[in-house]
């Protein structure tokens, strides 16, 4: 058995492990579990990973956790041009310091945003006052000032003149409140500039396929079953925490 | 001006680069800037670092943030030997999913319990309810028992029979709660024997000197009110 990817394109970071894999044509047999059904609780997927979340990859015996340790293993391992994750130290650098801030701030914010507007509401029936989605998308305002600020700059991508694993991870982050009707790039030219180049590095086609499942989600998804809002809650709650 | 690093070594991630850097005779400027005395808030620490935040790194006119990109670009820049980022494929992965779970699970409890049992009563003197601490010790708790379950196993260290930098930024860590008076390793064998293993690696001089403040931290006479008034914030974010 070659290279397995766990994934369900509904999550940010399994977004950027797709499309990385494609971009680069790195071979790999698609493993969907499908998180709104529960699949990521099954016993069969904790044999693959006992923490139950996806992206998670299984290459023969080895298996791995964490979107950004599963990028850096297929950067290596496949040996991808330079630009993903450049050997200037440098350049480095700044693509390792934006995976490492994205964790608790834009990771969190988006993720946030998703479950405050759409999936709360819509998917597990429980409404959110209009105060706290205020609250959720002006936090989220606030780390996007961070990404322009400090990460983007004038530079033409996060970590320099080319795409990077830092953009994949960021713009797959950014189509969450896309996907949940967030304007999240009116108003910020200089961040929808960006995504017009990153989405023309990773190419249309790529982009699109990759997205569509988030950018259906709100109009697609519908009230969970109670048994499975009972599996899913206390996971949700402390994943948005 | 050389290598110029910006710690505050009651902070976790400060400590681990200190330990690194200490270690691999790594030659710096250690800048001090007292998070206590609300320092990480100067205009001169925000030409650093613009996110105000430690520790940070500055060589020459390249400033950089984030404990773990710091680490990797010391690793690299001072070419450390092959244990503490190795260049096997699975193990450096090994060390790489460490460092990337650790930010939203050990990180947070750590710091959650730190505060809550130690800092808020006895520096600020803000109360905390009891069922908020109990919380968070249950969730140290289920992060530790994932450290030893899913990371540690059977093995010397995290990320295999050496000692690496995800060894560091978890003993790091451990030692908030540990300086709060959390009984971490009581009834963890395992993780008391891979924490021996680590100060032994590190050494007990470098491991006891950069603990030094955190260890402290307990006898601190309480803040005074302007102290209060400026970590107001961080009481809302680590009270829950």
């Amino acid at each position: 058995m070659g290279l397995e990817l766990y994934l369900d394109l509904l999550s940010q970071p399994c977004r950027a492990i797709y499309i990385f894999a494609k971009k680069n044509g790195i071979p790999f047999e698609m493993r969907t579990v499908e998180l709104l059904k529960g699949q990521h609780l099954s016993d069969a997927f904790a044999q693959v990973n006992p923490l139950k979340m996806v992206p998670a990859l299984k290459d023969g015996d080895f298996t791995l956790t964490e979107s950004v340790a599963i990028l850096l293993y297929l950067t290596r391992k496949y040996q991808v041009p330079d630009h993903w994750y450049p050997q200037d130290l440098q350049a480095r650098a700044r693509v390792d310091e934006y995976l490492a801030w994205q964790h608790v701030t834009l990771r969190r914010n988006c993720l946030r945003a998703l479950w405050h507007k759409v999936m709360f509401p819509v998917f597990l029936g429980e409404p959110v006052s209009p105060e706290v989605q205020a609250a959720t998308l002006a936090e989220l305002d606030v780390t996007l000032q961070i990404l322009e600020d400090k990460f983007l700059q004038n530079k033409a991508f996060l970590a320099g003149p080319h795409i990077s694993l830092a953009d994949l991870v960021a713009i797959t982050e950014l189509m969450h409140p896309v996907g949940a009707g967030c304007q999240i790039f009116e108003g910020r030219p200089k961040l929808a500039a960006w995504r017009q180049r990153v989405e023309a590095a990773v190419g249309a086609v790529l982009f699109q396929e990759a997205h569509e499942v988030i950018l259906k989600a709100k109009d697609t998804v519908s009230l969970a079953d109670p048994s499975v809002k009972q599996k899913l809650m206390p996971r949700v709650l402390a994943m948005i925490r | 001006m050389g290598l110029e690093l910006y710690l505050d070594l009651l902070s976790q991630p400060c400590r681990a680069v200190y330990i690194f850097a200490k270690k691999n005779r790594i030659p710096f400027e250690l800048r001090t800037v007292d998070l206590l005395k609300g320092q990480h808030f100067s205009d001169a620490f925000a030409q650093v670092n613009p996110l105000r935040k430690v520790p940070a790194l500055k060589d020459g006119d390249f400033t950089l943030a984030e404990s773990v990109a710091i680490l990797l670009y010391l690793s690299r820049k001072y070419e450390t030997p092959d244990h503490w980022y190795p260049q096997d494929l699975q193990a450096r992965a090994c060390v790489d999913e460490y460092l990337a779970w650790q930010h939203t699970a050990l990180r947070s409890a750590c710091t959650r319990a730190m505060w809550q049992k130690m800092m808020f009563p006895v520096y600020l003197g803000v109360l905390v309810p009891p069922e908020t601490l109990a919380s968070t010790l249950a969730e140290l708790d289920k992060c530790l028992q994932l450290l030893e379950d899913k990371f540690l196993k059977d093995k010397d260290f995290l990320a295999g029979p050496h000692i690496s930098v995800a060894d560091l930024v978890a003993i790091t860590e451990l030692m908030h709660p540990v300086s709060a008076g959390c009984p971490v390793f009581k009834n963890r064998p395992k993780l008391a024997a891979w924490r021996q293993r680590v100060e032994a690696a590190i050494g007990e001089d470098l491991f006891q000197e950069a603990h030094k403040t955190i260890l402290k931290a307990k006898d601190l006479p309480p803040a005074d009110p302007a102290v209060k008034e400026r970590l107001k914030p961080l009481v809302q974010v680590l009270l829950h």
